[in-house]
């Protein structure tokens, strides 16, 4: 039996990026906030003097513990799913700063036609653009309503970036300057302006100098370390939740942090259509505990904001057979498709590829969004194409050899000493739409240690992805070939999506609209069904932009928080649906 | 900041912190003990049975070099029967071979940093999703889905190579010359063994990923001895940082530095 606790203005589950600008936006306000957080009570010094790409970048330290809920995958509806097992093939970040503290800080906003994707492309292509089976949808906001929670969210985290020629013109510029730029972001510089197109040094959330947020929070200079992505910051200089809104938020009183917390349940009255709070167990102890609350926030990684509805049993289940219900349709993300290009290798260059940053890169937006002409293309949409230099261990450059090199034995040894600082690789960061067939639900079969149902994805490629993902391969190649590389190796494009969940990119399910049909929550974030039930994270994207989430959902996160409070004072819902 | 230091080079000086004078009185201890030391001769082989070679720990001791430690540190702690670990070791030497760029996977360490590595919660596969039903023969479109954990996949892996190196060759795997075990590696990479409960293939990949992290991880989990494997790719190791050396046109070969010595050196 659930021991019941004292009723707070607000409880929070998660707290990432998107938990953490909740929490420290409620407690700013007054409110009295309770926040639960499943994973450990982590703050900088555990990030302090830990560099070590073993621990981090083959042994996943910071990502979830597996041995007790993963995910099933599936590609077809006809098909039984199996539980992706092991981290290498299931990367989702945990502990307190979720996803966050692991991401590298790639920093672009999505564009006005990614917003109001369905209506431009048929205004400007006409209806029979889309294929049949892709679910594309409008956000059900348009990019000037997104600019000021873009541009807050920049500010507190203390974006360090140049305008991009191509973007719309900021009305703020950058909280910081851009990165340094090295000898291998230099080249793709050059070589992308002598083919006619426009690049830029991508928008870091690595700081470029010491800097303190409009909360009063400092960050510091980021060192050039390499060690960012999949990793901790060492220096408090990566734009995270740890380095900024959770420290904001503990400075209230009003504010309370509960780790550990495991929530399995959102509580939900039938009388009055609301939800009552949620059910969470201690995981130290194995005590349950009930906390209600006005307001439940669901701020978890997209799968676990689907699982907890779907668990919960509020909404309507997605079923792609009658292609009715909401809640798990337009499960989206960028996989295998995403990210592929052409490697390239140097003779006669080396370059100091074990220094860098997360975000440290040079991309050109010429074939993002619908900055070219579609007319002729088999598909929507664009992406960025960038060249990063993350800065790589070992283990990782000792990969670094071309295709037809045998992949162990003495030539593999000696070409791969040969190449491992010789090698530059650029890719391209294409959108990924939603399908009425690529849904999540609950799994039949496998269960998580307490006894529930593990969450199930169904996903394959349209066309779509396989045709965009072409697209880019050859215009990296182009790039690379500008760049004067020795040896050009384009990207093989996958036929099927690989049920690798390895880039943190997953999005979907709980999305946001202007239409209860085909959308579970409203442009606050706020459910349709359940007015004080709000759902926040990736799981609100239609379907993917052509760049790197974290900046959407960062300003999304600040958009709730203005609907929350609304909410509180006003009551009832925030928008207004339209049915089509 | 932190006190990181990117200019602490003392790795050797940590070294004769730790081991020093700890080991040679404990050793002493041991001869006194055993009532050794009085009679002023040891018996080499009465020693060496009981605690190793007990000469190799003196000289490296006397002398002040920091290898001591590293070779205590060096016995099988997961792997029990010795031809399983002498396949493994035979293994990983083809997978990373001493050339003239320098040493291979045995002199660095590896067989050891693979025998650490499965005792730990890899090797027993502790933060993966381990619950039924299991389909091991599916790990091609789905990642790892054996029943098996990753110490028991080496062990099962490791003794079917030695299972089909008597078949072939009526001789241990690692009493093969190179090209011959070569050969039943090919095998086992291109999947064609029968491996029960797992594909042959996805031994032979974690066979040799494990490897290669063995060469180039850090020397704190037991291989790239002396940080080696660090040497031959010129690879500088944890450092504070490169905001100096990011612009720079030209490649920077460095020294490596261990993570204990970012660390500062430790306890």
């Amino acid at each position: 039996m659930a021991k019941k606790l004292d009723k707070v203005d607000v409880v929070i589950v998660g707290v990432g990026w998107s938990g953490g600008i909740i929490s420290a936006e409620m407690a700013k306000a007054g409110k009295k906030v309770v926040a639960l957080e499943r994973g450990d009570h982590k703050e900088r010094s555990d990030y302090i003097g830990v560099k070590d790409e073993l621990r981090f970048d083959n042994r996943y330290q910071i990502m979830q513990n597996l041995s007790g809920e993963t995910i099933t995958s599936r590609n077809n509806l006809d098909e039984t799913a199996l539980p992706v097992r092991t981290r290498t093939n299931m990367q989702v970040g945990t502990d307190l700063g979720g996803g966050s503290v692991h991401w590298a800080g790639a920093t672009y906003r999505y564009w006005p036609y990614e917003f109001e994707i369905r209506s431009k492309t048929i205004e400007r292509y006409g209806k029979d653009k889309i294929p049949e089976d892709m679910n594309l949808q409008d956000w059900g906001i348009t990019y000037e309503e997104m600019e000021t929670y873009y541009d807050k969210w920049e500010k507190t985290a203390g974006i360090s970036g140049e305008q991009d020629p191509l973007a719309p013109e900021r009305k703020n510029e950058w909280p910081n300057p851009p990165l340094k730029e090295t000898p291998s972001l230099k080249l793709f510089k050059d070589s992308a302006k002598n083919l006619g197109l426009h690049p830029f040094q991508i928008a870091a959330g690595n700081m470029s100098q010491q800097y303190e947020n409009p909360d009063g929070e400092t960050l510091n200079a980021c060192m050039y370390c390499s060690f960012c992505t999949r990793n901790g910051c060492d220096f408090g200089a990566k734009s995270d939740p740890l380095a900024t809104v959770i420290p904001t938020a503990l400075k209230h009183d009003n504010y309370e942090l509960r780790t550990h917390a495991y929530v399995r349940r959102v509580l939900y009255d039938d009388n009055s259509g609301k939800a009552k709070g949620v059910m969470y167990v201690d995981e130290k102890t194995g005590e349950e505990f009930e906390q209600p609350a006005d307001v439940v926030v669901l701020s978890g990684f997209a799968f676990t904001n689907n699982r907890l509805l779907m668990l919960s049993n509020i909404g309507k289940q997605y079923d792609p057979k009658t292609r009715e219900g909401v809640i798990g349709r337009n499960f989206n993300g960028q996989y295998n498709s995403a990210f592929n290009g052409a490697k390239g290798f140097f003779e006669n260059k080396k370059f100091n590829l074990y220094m860098g940053a997360g975000a440290l890169g040079a991309a050109v937006n010429d074939y993002a969004a619908d900055n070219f002409d579609h007319s002729d293309l088999d598909f929507i949409g664009g992406g960025a194409i960038e060249l990063r230099q993350y800065g790589f261990g070992a283990i990782a450059s000792s990969e670094n050899v071309p295709k037809d090199t045998p992949r162990w034995g003495k030539k593999f040894k000696n070409d791969s000493l040969h190449y491992a600082y010789r090698t530059l690789q650029i890719w391209y960061t294409a959108i990924t739409m939603s399908y009425w067939h690529n849904y999540l639900d609950l799994d039949p079969t496998y269960k998580d240690e307490y006894g529930d149902p593990l969450l199930r994805a169904t996903y394959k490629f349209g066309d779509q992805e396989r045709n965009i993902a072409k697209f880019g391969v050859e215009k990296c190649h182009e790039i690379m070939e500008e760049m004067g590389a020795d040896i050009i190796e384009d990207d093989e494009v996958p036929e099927e999506f690989n049920h690798s969940f390895t880039g943190g990119h997953y999005t979907g399910g709980v999305v946001m609209g202007d239409d209860p049909n085909t959308s579970a929550v409203n442009n606050y974030l706020q459910m349709w069904d359940v007015d004080n039930l709000f759902v926040v994270g990736g799981s609100a994207f239609p379907q993917f932009g052509g760049h790197h989430p974290t900046p959407t959902i960062g300003a999304l996160a600040y958009r709730a928080a203005e609907g929350i409070e609304k909410y509180m004072n006003d009551g009832g819902q925030l928008a207004e649906p339209k049915t089509s | 900041m932190t006190n990181n230091g990117s200019d602490n080079n003392n790795d050797n000086q940590n070294q004769h912190d730790q081991d020093g004078s700890h080991t040679d009185v404990s050793r002493r201890k041991f001869l006194k003990n055993s009532g050794y030391a009085a009679g002023g001769v040891v018996g080499g082989t009465l020693l060496g049975g009981l605690i190793g070679n007990p000469f190799e720990t003196q000289q490296a001791t006397s002398t002040g070099d920091d290898t001591s430690q590293k070779h205590l540190q060096q016995a099988r702690t997961f792997f029990s029967r010795s031809d399983d670990f002498k396949t493994l070791a035979a293994a990983t030497e083809r997978i990373y071979p001493q050339d003239d760029n320098g040493p291979g996977a045995i002199e660095l360490g590896v067989p050891y940093f693979i025998d650490k590595q499965l005792a730990g919660f890899w090797g027993s596969n502790s933060k993966d999703y381990m619950h039924p039903p299991f389909k091991p023969q599916a790990s091609d479109t789905h990642g790892l889905q054996t029943k098996l954990n990753r110490g028991e996949m080496f062990l099962f892996g490791l003794r079917r190579m030695q299972e089909v190196s008597q078949e072939k060759h009526n001789k241990s795997f690692f009493d093969l010359d190179g090209e011959t075990q070569d050969a039943i590696l090919e095998t086992f990479e291109s999947d064609d063994v029968n491996v029960k409960g797992m594909k042959a293939d996805t031994f032979f990949e974690l066979l040799r990923q494990t490897t290669l992290e063995g060469v180039y991880s850090d020397p704190a989990y037991g291989g790239n001895k002396d940080m080696q494997g660090w040497k031959m790719i010129e690879y500088p190791g944890p450092r504070m940082g490169w905001g100096n050396d990011i612009e720079s046109e030209k490649f920077l070969s460095k020294q490596p530095k261990s993570l204990r010595a970012y660390q500062g050196g430790g306890l």
